[in-house]
């Protein structure tokens, strides 16, 4: 179907399935219990987990297919997210001119990135990337936020093109040509795709649980869907097999007489409008763009996610980023007072030491817990979360069936 | 004049910080063939030395001041460190005065301890898997240890003074016949330059002339042929992934009265340090050390007014466009070696 083979094919519809049922899936408990805090089904989480698995799918490409690892992805994503602002407040609310103006312009920064930085393989290429990414948020943080209206007018660019600190914010006085300029109520006007708005959902109420529906996860759901698809095409393709025996061999490839630049240059590029199709969508959520969507920890955590999930493998990234985002907003609400409460049951001095011994690894700890399984992952499971899969469906179903699954390559990154 | 003076002594301090990290690095990286990311972590775990050393030093017990009391009748107390009752109040205060520069004594067994403990616990297991595993699993390590720290310090920077009697500045307008006033430059700088120098002088120094530094040597120019000869060279590089990560502390101790530590100054300063690596080129410990005075120097240049006001924003970027440059011009750096980490 679609150009893909039979098992591609299952994995999209896989991926389709629990993406249309995320606000089920992630919803396992009814409002108001004890565990309802484990619910990520709010449309603001859950059009994170989409959209930073845009961005890691979008950099497995990279990384997973030609082994060049990116140390300043987040470059893509800060353009993107600049480009869409300025989209929504030149042109008007509408999304989709804002995420072509991202995916541009993040087009047109990876090719002068890329071509640079590829000059140079292994770490050089990592140093060469986190140069780029970093400079542009430092030009992103102080110069290119200084008025540049001059002092007496106070126009669209009285805080520069990135606003700076504060990061790039609509106002009512953007001129918007194609839509309005103000709401009815005189507020600013919401990111919507043809008037459906962005942040609207809908919700449903089933006995105690409460599903919501959001018009913005499901938009960047379906964005998510399509770049999947997409990603697959380019792994089964034979530009994806091209990038693939770069990774395994480039000297063999320059023997054969092929030269593997241009398919560097191109996967770089494709990866870096990724990353501004998901920058793009982020402003389209929350309209709002800080430099801090550059630094290098953004580019950090997009390595953490691919690695996490499965380098190289379709679905791993989109797993690691959910992973990641899961933590990070979840597991960072548990404070000691809820741990107090999970472990009443037991003895007192008991539950005060167990509180003690989990307290460092929640909350605002959650960075530890992710650090330690990120270790445990790269040193254990150089295949991720994916290989982790595997190796248990395989203990099921014998070792023979897991040997053969196509993805079970997953050879660890160079 | 002596404002270029001025900042080639302001580069002067940041750059030794840089020079040392560097050296740490390249040193792993020239024995071990790893790429440590977890480096900067030991830098800022050697600041928190300083900051466990003088807490430790200032432990203190109540003590009744004879005479006095409070509002409501009770012996006023005082706090008193042991410390006092051990040497005596006069060498107690100086000793807890001295506390940074004393941290160093504190700092070498346990960041040596702490290399040990990573090198056999951790990297040992990375040799012959790629340098992007390594880099990542010692990324994670770097969370870890940075999360670690921030659980047991907290978030906040700790201001952790320099001895008093290098809390002043010293003129070296009137030095060098300028105007008085024209060249001030604090004292702890100076000691930290001075130290960097010293620290800087005994690796190599060590590397050069004793016989341990010369199998090191020969076992970085080739692995297998010393191993070959009978030396257990393995045992010889994880000493000197001890001594880096000393290096990397000390550099750390004696960098927290010239910023309160915090613990994020680890990856704050790995990523410039990996910068600097690169561009004194990869494998080279002369091109670590060169390159990290050469760009601390020329980021204090672009901070001056004069530069800013043509060219807004470069100090910023310098650091990263010197890098980008001189990778393009230079591959392999400024002093690298052919074959180092091209694959």
């Amino acid at each position: 179907m679609l150009g893909l083979n039979k098992q591609d094919t299952r994995l999209l519809l896989l991926v389709v399935i629990l993406t249309m049922a995320a606000p089920f899936i992630l919803n396992p408990f009814p409002e108001g219990s004890a565990m309802a805090q484990f619910n990520a089904g709010y449309p603001d989480l859950m059009q994170r987990f989409v959209i930073f698995g845009i961005f890691a799918i979008g950099f497995n490409i990279l990384f997973g297919l030609t082994g060049y690892l990116s140390f300043g992805h987040a470059a893509f994503l800060g353009i993107g997210s600049y480009a869409a602002m300025w989209m929504f407040k030149v042109l008007g609310m509408n999304v989709l001119p804002a995420l072509a103006l991202s995916v541009i312009m993040s087009g047109i920064f990876a090719v002068f990135i890329g071509y640079i930085s590829l000059r140079r393989s292994g770490i050089y290429f990592s140093i060469l990337t986190l140069a780029f990414a970093m400079m542009s948020y430092s030009l992103a943080y102080s110069v290119l936020a200084t008025d540049m209206d001059g002092p007496d007018k106070q126009g669209l660019l009285q805080k520069g093109l990135t606003g700076g600190e504060t990061g790039l914010q609509l106002t009512l006085q953007d001129p918007r040509i194609l839509g309005q300029q103000t709401t009815a109520e005189g507020n600013i006007p919401v990111p919507s795709l043809f008037g459906l708005e962005m942040r609207s959902a809908a919700e449903l109420n089933v006995g105690d649980w409460v599903f919501t529906f959001s018009a913005g996860y499901y938009f960047a759901a379906f964005v998510m869907l399509l770049s999947f698809y997409l990603s697959i095409r380019i792994f089964r393709s034979p530009f994806g097999l091209v990038l693939k025996s770069i990774k395994s061999n480039q000297q063999r490839l320059n023997y054969t007489g092929m030269n593997p630049k241009p398919y560097m240059l191109a996967a770089f590029v494709i990866s870096g409008m990724y990353a501004g199709l998901a920058g793009g969508l982020m402003a389209s959520m929350d309209p709002l763009a800080g430099p801090e969507r550059m630094f290098w920890t953004a580019s950090g955590e997009v390595v953490l996610m691919t690695i996490l999930g499965g380098v190289g493998t379709l679905i791993g990234p989109v797993l690691g980023a959910g992973a990641i985002k899961y933590m990070e907003n979840i597991l960072s609400k548990i404070n000691s007072d809820i741990l107090h409460t999970w472990f009443a049951f037991l003895p007192d001095g008991l539950e005060d030491f167990v509180v003690a011994i989990i307290y460092p690894f929640i909350g605002k700890g959650w960075h530890l817990t992710l650090g330690i399984i990120f270790m445990l992952v790269v040193i254990f499971l150089p295949g991720g979360l994916v290989q982790g899969g595997q190796k248990i469906a395989g203990m099921f179903r014998g070792k023979k069936a897991a040997d053969e699954k196509a993805d079970g390559k997953t050879t660890p990154a160079e | 004049m002596d404002a270029i003076i001025l900042q080639i002594l302001n580069g002067l301090d940041k750059g030794s910080a840089y020079a040392l990290i560097a050296l740490g690095l390249t040193l792993i990286f020239g024995t071990l063939g790893v790429v440590n990311f977890a480096h900067g972590a030991l830098f800022m775990i050697g600041a928190f030395c300083a900051v466990t050393f003088s807490r430790l030093l200032s432990v203190s017990h109540e003590v009744a001041v004879p005479g006095e009391v409070d509002f409501l009748g009770n012996p006023m107390m005082r706090d008193v460190p042991y410390i006092y009752d051990i040497l005596g109040e006069a060498t107690g205060a100086a000793v807890i005065d001295w506390a940074v520069p004393l941290s160093i004594l504190f700092a070498i067994p346990v960041m040596i301890g702490i290399g040990f403990a990573m090198e056999r616990g951790l990297i040992k297991h990375f040799y012959k898997r790629p340098h992007a595993d390594q880099i990542l699993v010692t990324f994670g390590l770097a969370i870890v240890l940075q999360e670690v720290i921030k659980y047991f310090y907290g978030a906040n920077p700790i201001p952790t003074p320099a001895p008093s009697a290098f809390t002043g500045s010293f003129d070296f307008g009137a030095l060098l016949g300028f105007d008085p006033g024209s060249i001030i430059y604090p004292y702890w700088r100076l000691v930290y330059f001075g130290f960097a120098a010293l620290i800087i002088g005994a690796v190599f120094a060590f590397l050069q002339f004793t016989t341990f530094g010369m199998v090191v040597r020969a076992g970085m120019a080739d692995r297998e042929t010393v191993g070959l000869l009978g030396i257990n060279i393995d045992k010889r590089f994880t000493i000197m992934f001890g001594i880096a990560a000393a290096v990397a502390g000390l550099a750390g101790v004696m960098y927290t009265p010239i910023n309160s530590p915090n613990y994020h100054m680890g990856m704050d300063f790995l990523v410039l340090s990996f910068v600097v690596v690169v561009v004194g080129g990869m494998g080279s410990l002369p091109g670590a050390v060169a390159a990290g005075f050469l760009l601390g120097v020329l980021e204090s240049f672009a901070s001056m007014p004069v530069v800013l006001d043509t060219l807004p924003g470069i100090n910023q970027i310098i650091i990263y466009l010197v890098a980008i440059i001189i990778l393009l011009t230079r591959p392999r750096g400024l002093m690298g070696r052919k074959g180092v980490m091209e694959d």
